[in-house]
């Protein structure tokens, strides 16, 4: 704290120095005063104020801290090493380097410079320019004889430039084939498998949870590939009419993508006490749209408009689960003309 | 030093900044701007620093933002993470979030700087906000500052924009479910959202690989530059017609203004409120964490979180999507609206169109179209008050709505129940409020006129009194006999 005293005193007295040089000077020189327009009696513009030695030493006291925070921020940027560093730390040097200066500048316009209130005419419209700039531009057009067709011409030219530069746009993506929004790498005996690429057993689905499958080779990411599948109850289960043979033992099989906006269906709602428990609901966790798994994803909660589209199923002679078609609709959000069977 | 310690004015050759004035005046003749610009009047008060701290923020913005792209990357080629984060080691990410996870944790001060800069995001649109209401209420907006409310909207309409493109930037599994909504949200506009979606995002979510550096280029140059050149028409167009000014005595009229110069007294006060709104901005960054993207994990397009919020600023979005009833606009087997477009593209439409037309409408329903440069207080328009209010309301409680399962986490409210009260409330609370507030605005204004007219009346008895006495007085003296 003494060496803060220190370097205080220090700056002060240099400081205090070099005012007094200056002051001088400016009574050796003082003597011509220019003429100001919003000035008082004695000329000047910005009248005169009392000195504030007391606010200058709060601004040099702020100025010494300030520099002490910089000095801070780089003493804690070298010490320590980056698995280590302090963000706390050097948040505070940083902020505090920036408060201070803040502060002083605030001691600036509150104690030390002139506090004066002036005033002004608010601008007032320019008729005579207003009406000479229209003068200007009827005058300048004395020898065109077909305005309106020359004009009409010009604008006709110029939508057809701007429809000439906007077509480059169509190359940004496939925006003539709407296609590929309805594109699903599933087909019938397509294999199922989880994250890691490994076939998906109807035997490994219990029935407590929820699972993510793919289709075996396709790209993962794609909206139409990632489905949820879950294990039901096959005697509860009321699915849409011809999906009779969709859920074997009951295994059913959904777009994980959500019809609403497009997150993924992440949340399996699966009641341990069926009877005082809202039924079982796969809950798409953006928006809080809800579809009720036994009855074709109908949509039972949320905002979404249709339900999840139904990928069949069927096993294959080694136990694993295989798609027996395609969606039973489009996958993904919904856009325009959206409700065909899927390509 | 006159600036330092008032010892009079320094006139002498010897001033060092003559020569350099000179020299400037002589090459660009700006001595008469300097001149008119230094005693630039500032009307005083605290409300008109609001759109100041956005404009700091936004210089924050630039600063840190700069420094966090020398080290972002825009890649989306998958990689596998092998840094200081143990709990992500070994998992495939792209390089994008993997160069993010970097900037936080394996570059010294790089989480200060993306702190700082998310920090600075959230204040900068916060300000804005604030900043509009304060211009709403109190009637700034008018005749003839229309164009300045309007670049102002559209400022905001980027920074929305601009926001929400940077938080997509960090690919981690909260930008992954924010961008596909708004795949979902773009998809659902009628008739172009197919074609738009393609275009934007090279091909169907999530996109093909140029869509990260198409973003980028839009986050870090595009839309940087639109904001700093409608900043810049904003002041200019302050700058021609001067700031509004609250009735203040006398001198303060529609046709005078009345302030502070620019230099001395603004300069200070305006650069210091720079210095502060940077450090408390730094502060922020350093002591309050902010989206700990590590934490998260990657995003891929089937995996999601429950309780993930966006940030604050598009909150009015996802409270607007929740609150919306299923259905979609359907003819057949022929989808015209689907669902999100309500909730993310007619909402927002209608509360900028409203904003937008407000001038005018106002204009309308007033039937004033005069300039004004006195700004009112908000009691003294009660219908624009009420209507004000009314709107904020009904914004801020589907903004409200979008938090609801954090609610439910806190307070136990059941989001069915929310949904119901919401769905009514949305409707009653603003209708409620319009017809309040206009009461309370009338009754204000009416206790303003008792006390006015009681001035008044004490002035006129005063005079009246006066009168009396020095009659009375006359009176005494030309009937007092030693005084004749």
């Amino acid at each position: 704290m003494s060496a803060l005293q220190w370097l205080l005193a220090l700056i002060v007295v240099a400081f205090e120095r070099l005012t007094r040089r200056r002051s001088r000077q400016g009574e050796n020189g003082g003597g011509k005063q220019g003429g100001g327009s919003d000035g008082g009696e004695s000329g000047r513009i910005v009248p005169a104020g009392t000195p504030q030695r007391s606010a200058e030493n709060f601004v040099l006291a702020f100025l010494a801290v300030a520099t002490m925070f910089a000095a801070g921020f780089i003493a804690v940027y070298t010490v320590f090493g980056a698995h280590l560093m302090p963000n706390e730390l050097l948040g505070i040097c940083m902020g505090g380097a920036l408060l201070c200066i803040g502060g002083a500048l605030t001691v600036v316009a509150k104690r030390l410079v002139v506090t004066e209130e002036i005033e002004d005419d608010y601008p007032e419209p320019h008729p005579k320019e207003q009406e000479e700039v229209l003068q200007i531009v009827h005058e300048s057009g004395s020898r065109i004889t077909r305005k309106r067709l020359l004009l009409g011409a010009g604008g006709v030219t110029g939508t057809a430039l701007g429809l000439a530069a906007l077509t480059t746009v169509a190359s940004l993506g496939p925006i003539w084939d709407t296609g590929p929004l309805d594109y699903t790498p599933w087909r019938r005996g397509r294999r199922l498998v989880d994250e890691a690429g490994h076939p998906l057993l109807a035997a490994d689905i219990s029935h407590e949870t929820f699972y993510t499958a793919f289709p075996e080779g396709a790209d993962p990411e794609q909206i139409g590939s990632p489905l949820v599948v879950v294990r039901l109850d096959p005697w509860l289960l009321r699915l849409p009419p011809g999906r009779a043979n969709w859920a074997p033992d009951g295994i059913v099989a959904y777009s994980k993508i959500c019809t609403h906006a497009g997150c993924a269906v992440a949340l399996y709602r699966k009641p341990l006490e069926p009877l005082l428990e809202p039924s079982p609901a796969l809950v798409c966790p953006c928006h809080y749209s809800t579809f009720d798994p036994y009855n074709g994803a109908k949509v039972i909660f949320g905002p979404a408009g249709r339900p999840l589209p139904q990928l069949p199923l069927m096993i294959d002679a080694a136990g694993g689960l295989r798609a027996a078609g395609n969606y039973s609709g489009r996958v993904g959000p919904a856009w325009w003309n959206v409700r065909e069977s899927p390509t | 030093m006159s600036l330092l310690g008032g010892h009079g004015r320094n006139g002498g050759r010897s001033d060092p900044l003559r020569d350099p004035i000179r020299f400037i005046d002589e090459r660009t003749s700006a001595a008469p701007l300097a001149r008119k610009g230094l005693r630039y009047i500032f009307p005083d008060h605290w409300s008109f620093l609001l759109g100041e701290v956005a404009l700091y923020a936004f210089i924050v913005l630039v600063v840190t933002g700069i420094y966090l792209a020398l080290f972002y990357d825009d890649s989306t080629a998958k990689v596998v993470y092998h840094g200081s984060y143990a709990p992500l080691d070994g998992q495939t990410m792209s390089a994008a979030y993997r160069s993010v996870v970097n900037i936080s944790l394996s570059y010294q001060a790089g989480l200060l700087m993306r702190q700082t800069h998310h920090w600075a995001a959230d204040v900068f649109v916060a300000s804005i906000v604030v900043h509009l209401m304060r211009v709403f209420f109190t009637g700034a907006f008018r005749r003839p500052r229309e164009l300045t409310w309007l670049v102002g909207l559209g400022l905001l309409t980027i920074a929305l924009l601009e926001g929400y493109l940077g938080y997509s930037l960090v690919d981690d599994l909260l930008s992954g479910m924010g961008l596909a909504i708004g795949y979902g949200v773009g998809l659902s506009i009628p008739i172009i959202g197919g074609p738009a979606m393609l275009a934007i995002f090279g091909a169907p979510f999530p996109g093909n690989s140029l869509f990260f550096s198409r973003m980028y280029i839009m986050h870090v140059l595009l839309l940087p530059m639109a904001i700093a050149t409608m900043i810049g028409i904003h002041l200019a167009l302050i700058a021609a017609r001067h700031h509004t000014q609250f009735k203040e005595g006398k001198r303060t009229t529609e046709r005078r203004i009345v302030g502070a110069p620019m230099f001395p007294a603004q300069v200070p006060r305006s650069v210091g409120l720079m210095f502060f709104t940077a450090g408390i901005l730094f502060l922020l960054g350093g002591l309050v964490q902010i989206n700990p993207i590590w934490q998260w994990g990657p995003f891929e397009p089937w995996i999601g979180t429950n309780g993930a919020q966006p940030d604050w600023y598009l909150g009015w979005l996802i409270g607007a999507l929740r609150l919306m009833p299923s259905f979609d606009v359907v003819v057949g087997h022929f989808t015209l609206i689907p669902n999100p477009f309500w909730g993310g593209v007619a909402f927002p439409g209608v509360v900028f169109t409203l904003l937008g037309a407000w001038p005018w409408l106002e204009r309308r329903f007033t039937g004033d179209a005069r300039v004004h440069n006195i700004a009112d207080r908000p009691r003294d328009a009660p219908n624009r008050t009420a209507f004000g209010v009314a709107l904020l309301s009904w914004v801020f409680m589907i903004f409200l709505f979008g938090a609801a399962d954090r609610i439910l986490v806190l307070w136990s409210l059941g989001y069915n129940t929310q949904l119901n009260m919401f769905r009514v409330a949305i409707w009653v609370v603003p209708a409620a409020l319009f017809f309040i507030v206009r009461r309370w605005c009338r009754s204000l204004r009416a206790a303003d006129k008792v006390e006015e007219d009681r001035e008044q009346a004490e002035k006129e008895a005063a005079a009246h009194a006066a009168k009396v006495h020095a009659t009375v007085e006359r009176a005494r003296r030309l009937s007092d006999p030693q005084l004749k």
